[in-house]
């Protein structure tokens, strides 16, 4: 555990006011993990530790269960999430071929972020709007029928909106 | 007159709150108008959306699909001023006419009775249309033995998938002696392909929480839980919108409608782990451990949440309760086959020319879903095949279309029930990719307690990929089908013991595809890239440039008018130079 970054304190703020609202017992663990990772968007080693120090639960245990549901984030995301819906329906009407058109575009890997910072790119089990398929989600708008092509666009629309070239 | 805008996730997701502004400005701009707009949750013709109902002040309803901000404004100044119905966007109505009336006419509804019909945020609604006179009549007028005959006479069994007695379930848990107990609706969907649970939630959270105050009445628990995705924030701000309207009109909490009777409901969210679908897993997971199922017996209505005596319904038999207390057993049983009762839902969707949420009596055939509520494939190509159940389940080839949709006929073909997703395939679908597909899902998935589980679907797995990869190799098939039996006998939970189902069905009934992959190299499908070959036949090919513009790769060589090529080495198969030629000059191998 590194604690030689000298957070401010407004850093643990977050952390505070989400304990608050717990009694900090081992049943109430992933509802805590969620909120933090809501506030701080992933699970920083320090707030781990922090965690731990404050409820008495192991880090190895807090660990263990942020690592066993995928929901959890380790590492920091990217400013845009695009999720690619991996679903049976989404499959069905040609996922992989967008699947492989989002990697080759943004130049990264499923579960990787782009090392501008600008985009994670997610595989997702289903998005549930299976008549769209195949579909993507950015942050939390539907892209449905796609294409390779279609998709290709999309991206380059969004890093056109961020007045970023790739 | 009232307009009804579908806000599920699919309807947003289709562009939903775009038409709705729409509207809300159309209406602000005429103050004149008699016009209430309002929300409202799945109307189940996904294919259609976004979609809105206008109701006349007769109750009479047009349905309106693939709405857009234009359409929206044609709607409002033809039929909301002008009184005539924009006939083109019609999809239905409520005599049964409009041009998608067929989607509708073959349905029957009781869990989706009130979907698309209430506003989700609103108990006066849901009360209106019948919500909780169920649980008035079970508390006021039923002993709790009385309400576990009831359930068990009506026949209804899990719908999540299992397909077990929902009233025997109910009267183990009952019969045990604890100081407390627990009720606990599995709303962790996970299939791939599933939205049933979603749209119940999205569009109807109070059926869900009448049907567990009902449960809790009957085995004697005063502490429920619905363990939900988390992936479904709609559904989750509903139902706790849904709960806190019950608890302020006394339907839920301390001493229900003045019966004495207490119960207390809990959201607990779930954090991304498909085996949470699995009873001891999920109970894990909400005690705050990783979610890893557990050796049974001792079985949750022994030994649950926390230890005590627990008893876990899925959210579409839970929405059925309510119906079958108000109505009776009987009225329930009337519907369905012998050993098969009430009505299903299913999410119909992949190559299907309408896709949506269903709900059919039990007994009518796949023909009649695929075909009648469905329209055929989208493509128009012939139908292959109909997976059911997801990762647990099947598929069912177009010969055996005329399967009966119950329990023990579809068990019989190697599919299951399941918990309603239902996946058509058209003849470009290659099967083993099918199963290489589930089966990557569930490796994925497994949580790796059991070996069987763990280190054998992975093993299938493998083969499954060089199979599609042109590596297969004889003795290939007869390695997974010995490993499918190994895992299915052995494995630890209802995950493992089920995942060789979708290689075990597609073995059954495409065989000739998985002897063509290994033996010949080929895929049937056109589907496995490392098996096709596209190219471009000179004879045909005017050297129009339109696929060598669209090539992502620029793999299509070639001046204008003159025949193209397309180099091997480049080209990584994507299909788009096929679907962009006019002139049918390539062709895949």
């Amino acid at each position: 555990m590194c604690n030689c970054c000298n957070k401010d304190s407004k850093y643990y703020e977050p952390f505070e006011t989400i304990l608050s609202g717990f009694r900090g017992v081992e049943s109430e663990l992933i509802p805590i993990l969620q909120k933090l990772q809501e506030a701080y968007g992933y699970l920083p080693e320090d707030i781990i530790k922090r965690l731990s120090e404050r409820t008495g639960i192991f880090v190895t245990q807090i660990m263990g269960v942020a690592t066993f549901y995928s929901q959890f984030k380790l590492r920091p995301a990217g400013k845009h999430s695009v999720k690619i819906c991996f679903g049976t329906a989404c499959h069905v009407n040609g996922a992989e071929t967008v699947a492989e058109a989002l990697c080759d575009e943004l130049g990264i890997k499923l579960g990787e972020t782009t090392p501008d910072g600008l985009i994670t790119l997610e595989s997702v089990a289903c998005l549930g709007c299976c008549s769209l398929a195949p579909v993507i989600m950015i942050d939390d708008e539907a892209f449905g029928r796609l294409t390779a092509s279609k998709v290709r666009q999309i991206i380059r629309d969004l890093y056109e909106k961020e007045g970023k070239s790739k | 007159m009232k307009l009804l805008i579908g806000l599920g996730s699919c309807g947003i997701a289709a562009g939903g709150m775009k038409v709705r502004d729409a509207f809300t400005e159309l209406s602000a701009q005429n103050p004149g108008i008699d016009l209430v707009i309002a929300e409202t949750g799945c109307m189940g013709m996904c294919y259609k959306e976004p979609m809105v109902e206008l109701i006349d002040d007769k109750g009479f309803g047009t349905v309106y699909g693939g709405v857009t901000p234009e359409i929206a404004k044609e709607i409002f100044e033809k039929h909301i001023l002008g009184g005539v119905p924009a006939e083109e966007y019609v999809v239905a109505k409520s005599d049964g006419g409009g041009a998608e009336g067929s989607f509708i006419s073959k349905q029957q509804r009781i869990v989706l009775s009130r979907c698309g019909k209430i506003n989700p945020e609103s108990i006066d609604e849901a009360i209106a249309m019948g919500a909780y006179k169920g649980l008035e009549k079970a508390l006021k007028s039923m002993t709790p033995e009385e309400v576990i005959a009831e359930v068990l006479a009506s026949g209804v069994k899990g719908r999540g998938g299992a397909g077990f007695p929902t009233g025997l379930k109910w009267k183990f848990a009952a019969a045990e002696k604890a100081d407390q107990k627990y009720i606990i609706c599995n709303a962790d969907e996970g299939d791939p392909g599933a939205f049933m649970d979603r749209s119940v939630l999205e569009g109807d959270p109070h059926s869900v929480i009448e049907g567990l105050a009902i449960g809790g009445y009957a085995i004697g628990a005063s502490e429920g839980y619905v363990y939900a995705r988390a992936e479904y924030p709609i559904a989750i701000k509903r139902l706790q919108i849904a709960i806190k309207q019950a608890e302020e009109r006394g339907l839920l909490g301390d001493n229900i409608l003045g019966t004495g009777f207490s119960f207390h409901l809990h959201i607990k969210q779930g954090a991304g782990a498909f085996v949470c679908g699995e009873e001891t897993a999920l109970i894990a997971s909400i005690e705050g451990q990783r979610g890893m199922p557990r050796m049974r017996p001792p079985y949750p209505a022994n030994k649950g949440l926390f230890g005590k005596p627990s008893n876990i319904n899925n959210v579409e038999t839970l929405a059925n309760i309510g119906w079958i207390i108000r109505n009776g057993a009987e009225k329930f049983a009337a519907i369905g086959t012998e050993k098969s009762k009430g009505t299903k839902v299913f999410a119909l969707a992949g190559k299907i020319k309408r896709g949506g949420l269903v709900e059919i009596p039990i007994g009518l055939t796949i023909r009649d879903v695929v075909f009648g509520i469905g329209g055929g494939t989208v493509s128009g190509k012939p139908f292959k095949a109909v997976q059911l159940g997801g990762p647990s389940g099947g598929c069912i080839p177009a010969e055996l279309v005329d399967t009966v949709i119950d329990y023990d006929t579809l068990n019989a073909t190697g599919a299951i029930m399941g918990s309603g997703g239902m996946i058509v395939m058209d003849e470009d679908n290659c099967m083993v990719d099918i199963a290489r597909y589930f089966l990557n899902f569930t490796q994925s998935e497994s949580c790796g307690k059991c070996t069987f589980c763990k280190i054998g679907t992975k093993r299938m797995l493998e083969i499954l990929e060089r199979i599609t990869k042109g590596e297969g190799v004889e003795g290939d098939i007869e390695k997974l089908e010995y490993l499918a039996d190994q895992i299915r006998r052995n494995a630890l939970c209802g995950l493992g013991q089920t995942a060789p189902n979708p290689v075990l069905t597609t073995l059954r009934y495409f065989r000739h595809e998985y002897e063509a992959h290994i033996r010949d190299k080929k895929c049937p499908a056109h589907q496995c890239k490392a098996l096709i070959k596209y190219e471009i036949d000179p004879a045909k090919c005017i050297g129009c440039t339109a696929c060598a513009k669209k090539c992502p790769v620029n793999a299509i060589e070639g001046k204008a008018k003159t025949a193209h090529s397309i180099d091997q080495a480049k080209c990584i198969k994507c299909g788009t130079c096929l679907s962009s030629c006019k002139f049918g000059a390539i062709s895949v191998d």
